[in-house]
């Protein structure tokens, strides 16, 4: 077990590498990043313009830029972005902990809620809760993030503040403008929305597989022959169904990351929550390198790393993947 | 058999009853559409009507009736659709073929690509890969301009193949090791002939179903791409689906409410209709998936 730990870390350094890079080439071609920099800085002299070359990483060879880009990467002398020339690393930072904050939370609530509808559907499939549970969770996985986003916006928001008063949740922000210190109340009421966007998706997803893989683990031999034994039932579903049907659930979780962090970079942009998303969108539309690039590589290095715990984790539930 | 376990899907078969009505509509959109996609409703005072008798879903900024602009919207989502799935799901289908068949090296390499992009936020890369498709000089003949609905096409076509590699992959994985193959093989019959007559064929079923799902991935990514501002600019007033979407966001605030229903509405019944179609598809003709009830 331990040697296959190694041997997949081993793996991940020379792919991180190769994907870093391989997203280098794409922000060099698609974005043209002197192209931008000259856009901003209309009359930078020349040797401005070289030394954002150098830092940057920007030589007209791909392959030599992006080692220079690297080795500044990674001994912690980060380029100024090109817009304000602002430090990149508190604002990366920054977005960092609130979509960790959204995310999180997020999946908490879609994981536990998912995970219980799937079980409630599994035990009586075909039945009338069966129904319910499988056609709202066709729903969710069809309707788009950014559709429920601005449908709710318009109910518990614009239109709560027509009928009641008061609208029922903020739209946009983590605090309202000028708050400044910590205030948790507010705070949750600021993070429901975006929160809920987030995670229909993630119930929808998370009950569809509970329930399917719970199936599978009712229909088996081993619970019939747990129930022959005279277990009680309650203790067959919980220690024999529900540990087995959890096993194919962990691994595609952590795949999942990516689509979630998909959901969470629409859903920030909707409600201009400060995180990631945001980060990434004003970023990408002014095409600028030093702060994308940073921004990318936590995007690889957290899915890869997911991935990694998802093949451990498999691993660790099934020793027969570890021999091959 | 399969068409039978296909009718007994209720809900599909009136997602097809509202897509055949949709369909219907889109391409008679001369005669169905009350005015023309840039026409005003009335002489203004005309924006922001709410739903009335001369504009029965409302207007928008500029007074023009929304309920003709959905019908234009939808048939240029639909086209951008139905075209990149064509693309996506050819492509997809001759490389999953290839390399199920094959294996080794080129298997590894597609499958590896493959499982590397779809593992990363959806968004992300199709913006980076919209922007170095639009920024290679060769593509231009292809694509056209970037705002081109033509574009949009092409990238979706370009982007959709991999799900479907996925798919046909694994059918013909478990397909070659079947008898009839090893029959053809035993025949002497090419590698070539045993993937158009053998694999391909009795693919369908899988390749239908993501052709379906492709529809809808097209659909919704470009309604995407619109809402952020990256979709299709198409001239002269012509519309589609995302940038409806995309005028929703400034109507919740200021409360005109039909701007933003209408349109998401249109949304989620298409894609709620054609997942339906998928969906029932794959019951249809998975015969391992038969599952009682």
């Amino acid at each position: 077990m331990f040697r296959y730990i190694l041997r997949r870390l081993a793996w991940s350094i020379p792919t991180l590498l190769l994907v870093t890079f391989l997203v280098y080439l794409a922000l060099r071609i698609g974005t043209d990043p002197v192209q931008s920099y000259r856009r901003v800085n209309p009359r930078a002299s020349r040797a401005k313009i070289q030394q954002y070359i150098d830092v940057n990483g920007l030589d007209p060879n791909f392959v030599k830029g992006y080692f220079t880009w690297l080795k500044n990467f990674l001994t912690g002398e980060w380029p100024p972005s090109i817009k304000g020339r602002r430090e990149v690393w508190p604002a990366l930072k920054d977005a960092m902990a609130n979509t960790l904050r959204l995310g999180s939370a997020a999946t908490v609530v879609g994981i536990v809620i998912g995970l219980f509808a799937g079980v409630l559907a599994a035990l009586r499939p075909g039945g009338r809760r069966d129904v319910f549970i499988n056609t709202s969770a066709f729903v969710g996985i069809s309707v788009p993030p950014f559709i429920s986003a601005i449908l709710l916006q318009l109910l518990f928001a614009v239109y709560w503040q027509k009928w009641f008063g008061a609208s029922l949740f903020p739209t946009s922000g983590v605090y309202p403008a000028g708050h400044t210190g910590f205030d948790l109340f507010l705070m949750l009421k600021f993070m429901a929305l975006p929160t809920l966007v987030v995670a229909i998706q993630i119930i929808a997803t998370y009950s569809r597989y509970m329930r399917s893989s719970l199936l599978d683990v009712l229909n088996s031999d081993y619970m019939r022959t747990a129930r022959s034994k005279g277990i009680s039932e309650r203790r067959v579903l919980i220690k024999h169904g529900m540990r087995n049907a959890l096993i194919p659930v962990v691994t595609i979780a952590a795949l999942d990351v990516g689509s979630i962090v998909g959901g969470l970079i629409i859903t920030e942009n909707i409600f201009s929550y400060p995180g990631m998303g945001l980060y990434f969108l004003k970023s990408f539309g002014e095409g600028d390198f030093p702060l994308l690039m940073p921004w990318m590589v936590v995007i690889v290095a957290s899915v890869l790393f997911f991935n990694l715990i998802a093949d451990i984790s498999y691993a660790w539930l099934d020793p027969r993947i570890r021999l091959e | 058999m399969a068409f039978r376990r296909f009718v007994s899907h209720k809900a599909a078969v009136g997602s097809c009853f509202v897509i055949a009505t949709l369909a219907l509509f889109v391409v008679l959109a001369p005669f169905t559409a009350r005015y023309g996609v840039n026409q005003s409703v009335q002489a203004p005072p005309n924006s922001f009507l709410s739903p009335r008798g001369n504009a029965w879903l409302g207007t928008d900024d500029i007074g023009r009736d929304l309920y003709s602009r959905l019908i234009y919207g939808v048939r240029v989502s639909l086209l951008i659709g139905l075209a990149s799935a064509l693309i996506s799901v050819t492509l997809g289908a001759l490389i999953g073929a290839i390399a199920g068949f094959r294996g080794g090296k080129f298997d590894d390499i597609m499958m590896r690509v493959t499982d590397l992009f779809l593992a990363f936020p959806f968004l992300v890369t199709l913006l980076v890969v919209r922007n170095v498709l639009g920024a290679l000089p060769w593509m231009k003949p292809i694509t056209g301009e970037m705002n081109s609905v033509r574009f949009i096409i092409v990238l979706f076509g370009i982007f959709g193949w991999m799900g479907v590699a996925r798919i046909v992959r694994g059918q013909v994985l478990s397909l070659k090791e079947r008898e009839f193959v090893e029959a053809a093989r035993a025949v002497g019959a090419s590698r070539r002939y045993i993937i158009a007559r053998h694999l391909l064929p009795n693919s369908v079923g899988p390749i239908m179903v993501a052709l379906t799902f492709s529809v809808v991935g097209a659909i919704i990514s470009e309604s995407t791409l619109a809402f952020f501002g990256y979709g299709p600019q198409a001239g002269d007033g012509a519309t589609s689906l995302g940038i409806l979407v995309g005028q929703a966001k400034g109507a919740v605030q200021t409360g005109f409410w039909w701007l933003a229903v209408f349109p998401c509405l249109a949304l989620i019944v298409i894609a709620l209709s054609i997942n339906f179609i998928g969906d029932a598809l794959r019951d249809a003709t998975d015969p391992r998936l038969d599952r009682g009830a």
